[in-house]
């Protein structure tokens, strides 16, 4: 089962490559990995994508909080969250397709950014899912480049992951 | 205080009441040695290779249970400790590791001996630093030894880029006397709920067994241990690293348990109903097939570390704690229990294991006109009265080290059972004999293991660790022999050693004694006069049956259940090859 790991570790040079050495080593799979600052200087926010049975994945977060600069984690998939992913699409228009692209990036809310003459550049976010069926929408020959952040989540109500 | 850098790593040892470093000196750590020469309360043990000094300093920790200290330099300094730290961290062993670093600015610059240590070291120690600010040094020392020495233990490295130590640049000095680290708070103590849980299920059984491992040295529990067995009158078998965590000579000891374990540990473990896992990791080469290990038993497992439980053995009951403060809140709740574990029950699981127990699966060909490696250990056992601290490489003679000098105390067996590192005997016994000098220290070793760290010979010279070699030399890498004869048709691919030293001429090159044993009525005598010879280093090299194999033995794959016993009689191995 998928799950998404939220992690607040030490904004220590090296963290980074211990968790993603910890995957390696391991034999565990990352399907996406994403890491920014926190408002507390002193901490990065890593949310962690990866997919195991419900053995794997209790070994995978033991094996983090095993690691010292490991402050805290939650495992997302254990309770009510909400999951963004932010994703820029760039791609090929003609005269008579530029009408069709934008209908369909406004059914899914996403918005266009860069406009040449011959390509859009669609933005959108959403739960990963949703991205997935954007792209499914569009005709594969026209897309130059998609980019994707990879997902990330918080948890509903008041709990939060914080010191 | 001020202090430069380098004076604040050697000031902050003392302070840590640091005995013993093992190192060797090069370019990144020439300001450590400096100040390191200006002294005389940390005595440093010069190694003739880093990977000793690891080892050395391992078989120190082991053996005392505090932190081991290593000084290596940059680079290949660095790079030769791998081993050692990777060995420690197997098996969970205090270690402290300060390498030289090229300077800060030049760090990423492929300058002369660079290496990335804190990169190369980081999936084999508990964590690693690297020093950017030397106001921060102390405290990182502090911190490294904080987190070595509590929790689970193991090796942390501390590395040092050469500008940090510069004797020009002095700061303020103050050794911590405690920190804490946000992120990391190791259990002491178990869950209340849990261990109720445990004490029942432990009362009900019916064909229990305590299972216990290296954890219980580590969390000096083995008197909790001792009493908690005898209190319930189960029997106990000890993994290789957990030997001497009950005492071998007590009625209540079935052996060690795994692939080479006693016939009565694993048959009891295969049909126990209730497993209590005491500071043991169910590691491959004690639970064989995973699939049928102990398919009746319900598990309690007591350990510090939460990630080795249910990490490859689904358990009932998980404690998560130390051992030593789990047993005595057990002990407590036995005590007020009312349920007391049936005698009746534990009666006929008695017979039943005494009727494994007299498969005598120990037994070998005693008449033998060659002399057979399980008669030396037996030997070394009457002769250092069972008292001696035994260092072993790894292999068969590591095996039979284990088999047949039956360990009543904890820190007296000092072997490499996780990573099974080859060299690690004779370094280790250097360790051993510098922290008890007073002590018999016998390292068993094999012509394959003694070869890789042999230049240690000149170190126990140097510092005066006279310490008893046992070589079981059969010209053989013995563990793959016995593989190949076993699982390919006898096909000995490079297992075969045509060009061994002459070992006795070796050892006397080196300025010890050394001495051949080639006949069975040889072995005690040459033990005798190696063990009279207090203050000098012995070299045995002992001609042993070259074909003997270790036996019981569960085959790869294999459950505990299905063990290859040694042929009737044991004669089928006692030839001699062509």
């Amino acid at each position: 089962m998928r799950h998404i790991i939220s992690i607040l570790i030490e904004n220590e040079s090296g963290a980074l490559s211990r968790v993603a050495g910890l995957f390696s080593a391991r034999g565990y799979n990352i399907e996406s990995l994403t890491v920014a600052p926190t408002e507390d200087s002193s901490l990065s926010r890593m949310t962690l994508v990866t997919r195991g049975s419900d053995d794997i994945i209790e070994q995978i977060t033991k094996q983090l909080n095993k690691l010292i600069d490991v402050v805290k984690l939650i495992d997302l998939a254990e309770s009510d969250h909400i999951e963004r992913e932010l994703m820029m699409v760039k791609i090929k228009t003609s005269e008579h397709t530029r009408e069709e692209i934008r209908g369909i990036a406004a059914i899914f809310r996403g918005k266009i950014i860069d406009v040449t003459p011959t390509t859009y550049v669609v933005e959108m976010t959403g739960p990963s899912s949703k991205l997935d069926a954007f792209i499914a929408a569009i005709d594969g020959d026209t897309i130059i480049e998609v980019v994707r952040s990879g997902p990330t989540g918080i948890s509903r109500g008041e709990k939060g992951l914080h010191l | 205080m001020e202090l430069n850098g380098a004076q604040i790593v050697i000031q902050s040892l003392k302070d840590e009441g640091v005995e013993y470093i093992f190192g060797y000196p090069g370019g990144a750590v020439l300001h450590l040695y400096d100040a390191l020469f200006q002294q005389d309360d940390v005595k440093h043990i010069l190694v003739r290779h880093e990977q000793g000094a690891t080892h050395a300093a391992d078989g120190y920790a082991r053996a005392t249970g505090k932190p081991g200290v290593v000084l290596v330099t940059s680079g290949p300094g660095a790079t030769n400790a791998v081993t050692g730290i990777a060995t420690a961290y197997m098996d969970s062993i205090p270690m402290v590791v300060i390498s030289g670093q090229v300077p800060l600015p030049v760090i990423g610059s492929d300058a002369f001996q660079e290496v990335d240590m804190v990169g190369i070291t980081r999936p084999c120690v508990k964590h690693n630093f690297l020093v950017k600010d030397v106001t921060k040094l102390a405290e990182t020392i502090k911190k490294a030894f904080y987190v070595a020495t509590t929790g689970r233990p193991g090796p942390v490295v501390v590395d040092v880029p050469k500008d940090i130590t510069d004797p020009r640049i002095k700061v303020p000095y103050k050794y911590p006397k405690k920190v804490s680290i946000r992120s990391y708070n190791p259990a002491v103590s178990g869950h209340k709920g849990q261990i109720k849980k445990a004490v029942d299920l432990l009362l009900t059984a019916q064909k229990p067994i305590i299972y216990s491992g290296g954890g219980v040295i580590l969390g000096e529990a083995d008197k909790e241990l001792t009493e908690f067995a005898h209190t319930l009158g189960f029997p106990v078998t000890n993994t290789l690293m957990g030997l001497g965590a009950y005492p071998a000579t007590d009625k209540q000891f079935v052996g060690m348990l795994g692939m080479h374990g006693t016939y009565e540990a694993n048959m009891a473990m295969h049909d126990s109903d209730v497993i209590i896992a005491i500071g043991a990791r169910f590691d491959d080469r004690v639970t064989g097939k995973l699939d049928q290990f102990c398919p009746h038993a319900q598990i309690i497992h007591i350990d510090v570390d939460p990630a080795s439980i249910s990490k490859t053995v689904k358990v009932a009951i998980p404690i998560v704690g130390e051992v030593k403060p789990v047993l005595e809140q057990m002990m407590e709740m036995i005590k007020e229990s009312k349920k007391k574990p049936s005698k009746k029950a534990l009666e006929s699981w008695w017979n039943q294991i005494d009727q494994w127990r007299a498969v005598k699966c120990m037994e070998y060909d005693r008449n033998s006109r060659l002399i057979k490696p399980q008669y030396v250990i037996e030997q070394l056992y009457e002769v250092t009265k069972g008292e001696a601290y035994i260092a072993s490489d790894v292999g068969q003679h590591q095996m039979w080290a284990a088999q047949y000098y039956p360990f009543d105390k904890p820190r007296h067996w000092i072997n490499s059972g996780g990573l099974g590192t080859m060299g690690f005997g004779l370094p280790a016994a250097i360790g051993v004999k510098l922290a008890f000098p007073d002590a018999e220290v016998a390292c068993v070793t094999g012509d394959g293991s003694i070869q890789m760290c042999i230049q240690e010979l000149s170190t126990a010279l140097q510092y005066n660790a006279p310490v008893k070699i046992i070589n079981l030399n059969n010209s053989y890498l013995g563990m793959v022999r016995q593989w190949q004869e076993f699982s390919y048709e006898s096909r000995y691919s490079h297992s075969y050693m045509d060009t061994i030293p002459d070992f006795v001429k070796l050892a006397e090159a080196y300025g010890h004694v050394g001495m051949r044993v080639d006949k069975p009525e040889e072995v005690r005598p040459a033990l005798e006069e190696a063990f009279a010879l207090k203050d000098r280093t012995v070299f045995l090299d002992i001609l042993t049956d070259r074909t003997e194999n270790v036996y019981p033995m569960i085959e790869a794959g294999k459950a505990h259940n299905d063990m290859t016993l040694r042929v009737a009689n044991g004669t089928s191995t006692d030839r001699e090859l062509a």
